[in-house]
Formats: structure tokens, sequence, C-alpha cells
């Protein structure tokens, strides 16, 4: 995209005027802007959602079997320790150029978060609710479902919110793979030099970070009355 | 793609001359070894101060909270488009004042918290303790709560060590120095055994990193050391 090089009166942006605060931007450009960051929210949420859809029974799993959580903490400080610009690369030769690459990659740093997170939830468990629990004859797939899983909810919780955040911010660097939602938009705004584009991306990625945060929060909430309701009463 | 990448590994040509790859390895650790250097002399005397005071936490607690939801990239494109952008800073190459920049504010927040969080951690009852004993508030903070809190202060270096090379792969981005030069060239230009190869060093020089800075704090924490004394004499014993 270039510069329009017709300078309309009291435009902030054309070939000569190159104003980082620029209404007139956000109006003409809207739906780039609208569709950037639709695109960005949307690899966002499916990158957490299966990053949880895995760390969830991974957790399980890994509390069950010591030996198993050796090995996924070790993997995911690895995984953790790839740069990001170089991860979507190392993906291309399975997934090539495409939304999947981006995603699978966020998935496996969110992932990694969240498994640490959900193991130390479930840790967070009192033991003597646990036997309460057994004591009244609940087997491990209720105890599981009903009992543990809810009291680990706030700690699950809190590691959502910042592999989601996180994400928001990561998803940026999927531009090097031409799907990266308002990183396309930043890496585009660096090459032209194009101020207003720059920073109404910048803005946008925070403010997606702390929407998402702000809904999660909402969510945690709503699904753990108790922790709040305590407090205020 | 995975044979081209190791093809362009292996020829010599793409490793020598100021743009080959170990010149790009070089400037990065450059930059790298430089930001965090920086950000050791800012944050570290008055994250350590605040814990020891007590003071402050709010602030120490939420800069990571803040920093995580910035993307580095756009900090990145922000500095160099903006006031301090295109020049050259001797070294550090194109742009090297911006990444500079960047990676210092990058590097903080996991810096700042640890720090904090480690002299706050330190177990109450050894700081009454050592103040029964009559040392100064100068006496506490260098031979009782500093020691104690090493672990948690390197894990903070090592996670932010980590972080900043990573980061620093970015600047190529906006024509910054780095090995990320090699990615993007390789991926925009279609050349993707390039851009795999480049992908492939970084990476590997991220885990060594890792690994290097793991090895470093078990060897820098003092009381690991005094462990590993104590069980040297119970062998010896």
């Amino acid at each position: 995209m270039t510069l329009p090089a017709a300078d309309t009166a009291g435009s902030c942006y054309s070939l000569y005027v190159n104003h980082w605060f620029c209404p007139s931007y956000l109006r003409d450009y809207q739906d780039e802007l609208t569709a950037a960051t639709k695109e960005h929210a949307q690899i966002t949420i499916i990158s957490v959602l299966i990053g949880l859809l895995v760390a969830v029974p991974l957790a399980v799993a890994a509390r069950e079997i010591p030996r198993l959580e050796t090995s996924i903490l070790g993997v995911s400080t690895i995984v953790y320790t790839i740069p990001s610009l170089a991860l979507f690369p190392l993906l291309v030769p399975f997934t090539g150029i495409s939304k999947t690459t981006v995603i699978i990659g966020l998935a496996l740093y969110s992932l990694t978060i969240l498994v640490r997170n959900t193991l130390a939830g479930l840790r967070s468990v009192p033991d003597e609710v646990r036997e309460s629990a057994r004591g009244m004859g609940y087997g491990p797939m209720r105890m599981l479902v009903t009992v543990e899983i809810p009291l680990a909810l706030p700690v699950i919780m809190a590691g959502l919110r910042v592999a989601t955040v996180s994400t928001v911010a990561l998803t940026t660097i999927g531009s090097i793979v031409a799907y990266g939602g308002l990183g396309n938009l930043l890496a585009q705004g660096v090459q032209d030099s194009f101020k207003a584009q720059i920073l109404a991306a910048s803005v946008l990625c925070v403010l997606l970070a702390f929407g998402l945060d702000i809904v999660l929060l909402l969510v945690q909430r709503v699904l753990t009355p108790w922790t709040w309701k305590a407090r205020v009463g | 793609m995975i044979g081209d990448a190791l093809a362009y590994l292996l020829d010599g040509s793409h490793w020598s001359g100021s743009e080959g790859m170990l010149g790009q390895l070089g400037q990065q650790l450059l930059l790298t070894v430089t930001a965090l250097v920086l950000t050791m002399a800012l944050a570290l005397p008055v994250a350590l101060l605040l814990g020891h005071l007590g003071r402050g936490g709010f602030l120490a607690i939420n800069i990571s909270n803040v920093g995580r939801a910035v993307p580095t990239f756009a900090v990145l494109i922000l500095l160099s488009v903006g006031p301090l952008g295109t020049a050259v800073l001797g070294p550090y190459g194109r742009a090297g004042l911006a990444t500079l920049v960047a990676l210092t504010l990058f590097a903080l927040p996991p810096i700042i918290t640890n720090a904090y969080v480690g002299m706050r951690e330190v177990d109450r009852d050894t700081v009454e303790a050592a103040r029964g004993m009559g040392m100064d508030g100068r006496q506490l903070f260098f031979s009782v709560e500093l020691p104690l809190a090493m672990p948690l202060i390197l894990t903070g270096l090592r996670l932010a060590l980590v972080q900043v090379w990573a980061t620093a792969t970015i600047a190529a981005l906006v024509a910054g120095p780095g090995l990320g030069n090699v990615i993007t060239a390789g991926f925009y230009r279609s050349d993707y055994g390039k851009g795999l190869a480049g992908a492939i060093v970084v990476a590997a020089v991220a885990l060594v990193l890792e690994a290097l800075a793991a090895l470093a704090e078990r060897y820098a924490d003092p009381l690991a050391t005094v462990q590993r004394r104590q069980r040297a004499m119970i062998a010896v014993a």
C-alpha cells in the first residue's frame, strides 16, 4: 500500500504530511483496521483455546505420573526459549504459509504457560477436601470435574489471563508469514514509514489485550463467585 | 525445504563477512548483553532497595503485567520510526539506538519483579533474628537479604537474557541488526531454506544461552555453593 498522492485539505496523512495522530486515517482505513483487529482476535482466541484444551489433560496426566511431569516441564522450557520469529519459520515446512502456522506456534507458547498453572492449580486443592470427597464416595473422574477443577479455577484462570495477554502481543510476529492481524499493519507501516498506521495498530493491540483480559476477569468472577463474594460480605 | 536449510548452514560463505551469519550473531549478542547490563544498572539498585524497604510493591508487581500487554514489535517500530530512528550507533548498526532502548525497556519487568519479590520473600523471622543480633540496615541488606534473595534475582536475569535474545531477533523487522535479518531476508524473498537456516541458528543459540545461564545460576547462587561445600565435607568425612 502506498500513501495517497492527493493532498486533501485538512488531511493528516499524504505523501507530504505524516502525523502520528490522525483521525482521518482512522476514518478512511476503518474497514482495514476492523478486519485486522478481527483476524488478530480470532488467531489469539483460537490459539489459547487449543492450548487450554491440550494443557488440562496434560496437567492431569502429569500429576499422576511424576516422570511425565519432568519431561513436560522440560519440553515447555525449551519451547518457550525459542524466539517467535524463529518458531513460525520452523513450522512452515510442515504447515506452509498459513494461518495454521501462526495458530500452532501461539498454541504451543500458551500451552507452556497453561500446563504450569493448571498443575499448580490442581496442587493447590487442599488434601482435606480431596479426602472428604473420597469419603463421600466420589470417584476420581467425578472428583476431578466437580471438586478439583472448580477449586483450581482461580489459579488456572490467572494462567489463562497471562497466556491470552502475551498471545495478543505475540500474534503481531505472525506477520513474518503474512498472518499477524494488526502485526501486518505494523510491518506495512514500518516499510512505508506510515506513522498514523503504526500508532493506530499499536494502540489497538494494547486495547485488544486489555479488553480480552477484562472479559476473562469477568468470566472468572462468574465461574468462581466464592472468591470475591467472601471479600465483599 | 529442510534440505535447503542444511545446505545453507553448511556453506561456509554464508557465515563469513560482515553480512554473514557469524557477524549478525555477534552483533545480536552484543546488543543482548549491552541491553541486559543497562537494565541491570538501571533496575537492580532501585528494585533491591525498594524490596529492602518494603515499599513500591504495587509498581514492582504490576510493571510485568503491563509489560506483557505491550507488543515489543510495536515498541520497536514506534521507537525506530519515531525520534530514535535510522541513525547508526557504532557497532550496534542501523536502528541500533532504537533497538537498544526497546530491549532495555523489555528486560525491565522480569528483573524488577524478581528482585523485588526475592527481597520481600526473605523469611521475616530470619530478618528479625538478624536485627536482634544487632545488624544495621546495611549489614542486613548485604549479608542476609541479598544472599537469600539471590536465587530469584538470578532467575529474573536468566529470563531477561533469553527474552532479550529472542526479542533482538525482531529488530530485523525494523531494518535493525542481528540474525533476524537472515530469517526475514529468506522469507520475504521466498528463499525458505535461508529463512529456516536463520531460525535454526537463532533457536539453537537461545537454547545454549538458556543452558549457560542455568549453569551460571547454579554457581553464582551463594546458598547452593554453601550446600555443595557441606555435601563435599560430608562426603570427605
